[in-house]
């Protein structure tokens, strides 16, 4: 058996994948996924490992979206990967969902972001919420990544409170006129459509479709960020804007629309989150048992074994809590509340993973050679975006005592 | 172009290499299985090229219990065809081969393609002894091929150069590298290999030739040396003394 290199088999040049990541799974709960979950997810992990994760480090610092992994994106199934076949998606469930975010979001979180924007901002409320029409002239485009799209909730006076939301339409007869502002909206520079939640006359949130090349709408890119720098974020302006009536989404109104959308959206960090929290981990072990210091490599030191065995503990009951709560909503039993708790434990893990990871690392943890200084970056929009951590704190307690401390 | 391209599964390559029963079995606790590469990266896409480019079909065939389709399906997600699994347990490379030949007699291939080994024991003989039995010629460790008709042009790596042949179909040729680049299965692939047909046929009667008496691990790497850039003196002593090399 030839459990070492193999020297001349390198067709996808072997030699020039540098990274490393292998995966770790203490409890082996692989032994839960099937066969075919392990293929799709695994098929995932090499090309990610070939195509993004060697060129990842440059956009990032470069504060650009590679646009040329879109299509790869969608060959692997990240767009949609739960809507039906018949509309382009892969008719996966929920657990394949979440291990496709968690292979993405171990690249890098941004990553992970347009998939999710994509998946469950967009193409989930065209799919549960939009007419025939729009299921058909969207979502397969969307599947593939031949569109882009977008999800307008966030303003620049309301985060955590969407439901104060100015962004709003008045019904002209035969169209509706579109006024307001969104911001720190994932993909807005270069999608193509973006789902725009806004007020009708009474007050009323909808979900409208409004294309790019409307008149009066446009995307500029926000720019100066720290985090989540290999994803495009920008505002979007609507002046005027005439959206044709057949546009607005006839399945859904009120808040409770978009926020189903976050159930999903959030599910899928709750997975991706594990992905952050593993490559630093695994680049953590690697590098404590290579480093020396005082003759012994930094593994031998308790201090360091504190810290690997706290992450792999912590990451092996995130696993778990996120297995769980995919087969809960494979029998769509899971709760807001349950996911609320899902995102924050796991983003809030990571976080902490990426920072310990990073000091095993010494100063070349600061530095694009090793993943952690990146992650811990793009953690910190993950812990913020989707529901901040005190949000789904605050969730948690009101689903546990019956009271809104909110307001 | 009818191709049957063998396939087999390998250790994953990062398996920690242990043997059970006085070191007579490989201990397949916990051993993670994939496609053998050569079988994979070489003899299967060029296959799925040579079908794309002038039509035909790709059937995959591996000898093996039930636990080896996971690996098949696999292949069936790269772009292969349909499968065929013989079920029986390959105990050594000429029984294989019968099952193999007993499979593609009666079945009129244009090639019988195989990796140039398998990553377990590196044996690279099932492919001799399936153009024996089948009495067809045999090209082995080839790293390219084109058709033209029914003739093939194959290059294979020799000592110090590159040797081209010419051969006529049906052949059997084992593949090394070069011969294809890698396919990753994307998801349409692998929704795909879900339905594709993959029949369970039974054993042909055969007998292993060989049986294994033990294994042993290579001997655990020595410590690094390290000396000093100005002792080149220490170093040549010790690559001739020890290393034995110079
Ligand atoms: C990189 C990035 C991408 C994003 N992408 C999108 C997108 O695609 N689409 C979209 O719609 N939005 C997007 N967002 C916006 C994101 O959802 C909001 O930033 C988030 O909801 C928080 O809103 P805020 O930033 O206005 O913070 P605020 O709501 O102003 O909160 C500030 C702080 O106050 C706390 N706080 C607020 N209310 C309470 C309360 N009642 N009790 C206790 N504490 C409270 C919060 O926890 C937080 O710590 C993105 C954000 C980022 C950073």
């Amino acid at each position: 058996m030839s459990g070492t290199k193999l020297l001349d088999l390198n067709p996808i040049k072997l030699e020039e994948m540098t990274d490393r990541y292998e995966a770790h799974d203490y409890y082996l709960m692989d032994e839960f996924l099937t066969d075919e979950q392990k293929l799709m997810r695994d098929s995932l992990r090499t090309w990610l490992k070939k195509d993004v994760s060697p060129i990842i480090e440059d956009y990032f610092e470069r504060a650009e979206f590679p646009h040329q992994i879109v299509k790869g994106l969608g060959d692997h199934g990240c767009f949609g990967p739960y809507i039906p076949t018949e509309y382009g998606g892969a008719g996966v469930d929920q657990i394949t969902y979440g291990l496709l975010m968690q292979e993405l979001e171990r690249v890098d979180s941004g990553i992970r972001s347009t998939s999710s924007v994509q998946s469950s901002l967009v193409m989930y409320p065209i799919y549960k919420f939009g007419t025939e029409e729009h299921r058909k002239k969207y979502l397969p485009k969307l599947a593939t990544g031949e569109m882009i799209g977008c999800f307008g909730l966030t303003e620049p006076d309301h985060g955590s409170n969407p439901g104060g939301m100015v962004t709003n339409f008045k019904d002209m007869g035969d169209h509706y006129l579109l006024n307001g502002a969104k911001m720190w909206i994932s993909n807005a520079p270069f999608a193509d459509v973006a789902v725009v939640w806004a007020k009708d006359e009474s007050g009323r949130v909808h979900g409208l479709i409004v294309d790019r090349g409307m008149e009066g709408f446009s995307t500029p890119e926000m720019h100066g960020k720290h985090s989540l720098r290999a994803s495009a974020t920008g505002e979007l302006i609507f002046d005027n804007v005439k959206v044709p009536k057949e546009n607005l989404m006839p399945g859904k109104s009120g808040l409770g629309a978009p926020l189903m959308c976050l159930d999903s959206a959030r599910y899928g960090i709750a997975w991706g989150a594990i992905g952050a929290a593993l490559d630093c981990y695994d680049s953590a072990l690697r590098y404590a048992k290579e480093r020396t210091q005082f003759d012994k490599p930094l593994a031998a030191f308790q201090l360091t074994q504190k810290k690997l065995a706290e992450m792999i503990t912590e990451i092996t009951k995130a696993q778990m809590l996120t297995f769980r709560l995919g087969q809960l909503r494979n029998e769509g039993r899971a709760t807001s509340a349950q996911i609320s708790m899902a995102k924050r434990n796991n983003v809030d893990m990571a976080i902490n993973i990426a920072r310990e990871a990073r000091q095993i690392h010494g100063a070349m943890g600061i530095t694009g050679e090793y993943p952690c200084m990146r992650h811990m970056a793009n953690l910190e929009s993950v812990i913020t975006y989707e529901g901040t951590h005190d949000i789904h704190l605050l969730i948690t307690g009101m689903d546990v005592t019956g009271i809104s401390a909110f307001k | 172009m009818k191709i049957l391209v063998g396939i087999s599964k390998a250790p994953d390559t990062t398996t920690k290499i242990k043997f059970t029963d006085n070191n007579t079995k490989f201990d397949e606790a916990g051993v993670q299985y994939i496609v053998n590469p050569y079988d994979e990266w070489y003899a299967l896409v060029r296959a799925l090229e040579l079908k794309e480019a002038g039509g035909g079909s790709v059937t995959i065939v591996t000898v093996g219990g039930a636990d080896v389709e996971p690996i098949m399906r696999k292949a069936l997600a790269v772009g292969a065809d349909d499968a065929v699994r013989i079920d029986a347990e390959p105990i050594d490379a000429f029984f294989v081969a019968e099952q193999i030949a007993a499979y593609a007699k009666d079945n009129g291939y244009d090639m019988v393609l195989f990796g140039k080994e398998t990553i377990d024991y590196n044996g690279g003989q099932v492919g001799g002894m399936v153009a024996q039995l089948l009495d067809l010629p045999y090209v082995s460790n080839a790293s390219k091929m084109d058709v033209n008709g029914n003739t093939a042009t194959i290059e294979r790596d020799i000592q110090g150069g590159i040797e081209v042949l010419e051969v006529n179909t049906p052949f059997v040729l084992s593949a090394a590298k070069g011969m294809a680049e890698q396919r990753i299965p994307n998801m349409r692939g692998i929704m795909a290999a879900r339905t594709k047909k993959l029949d369970v046929v039974p054993a042909a009667a055969a007998e292993a030739l060989t049986e294994v008496k033990s294994y042993a691990l290579p001997p655990e790497k020595g410590a690094v040396k390290l000396i000093d850039p100005e002792n080149v003196e220490e170093l040549v002593e010790l690559l001739h003394k020890e290393a034995k090399v110079i």
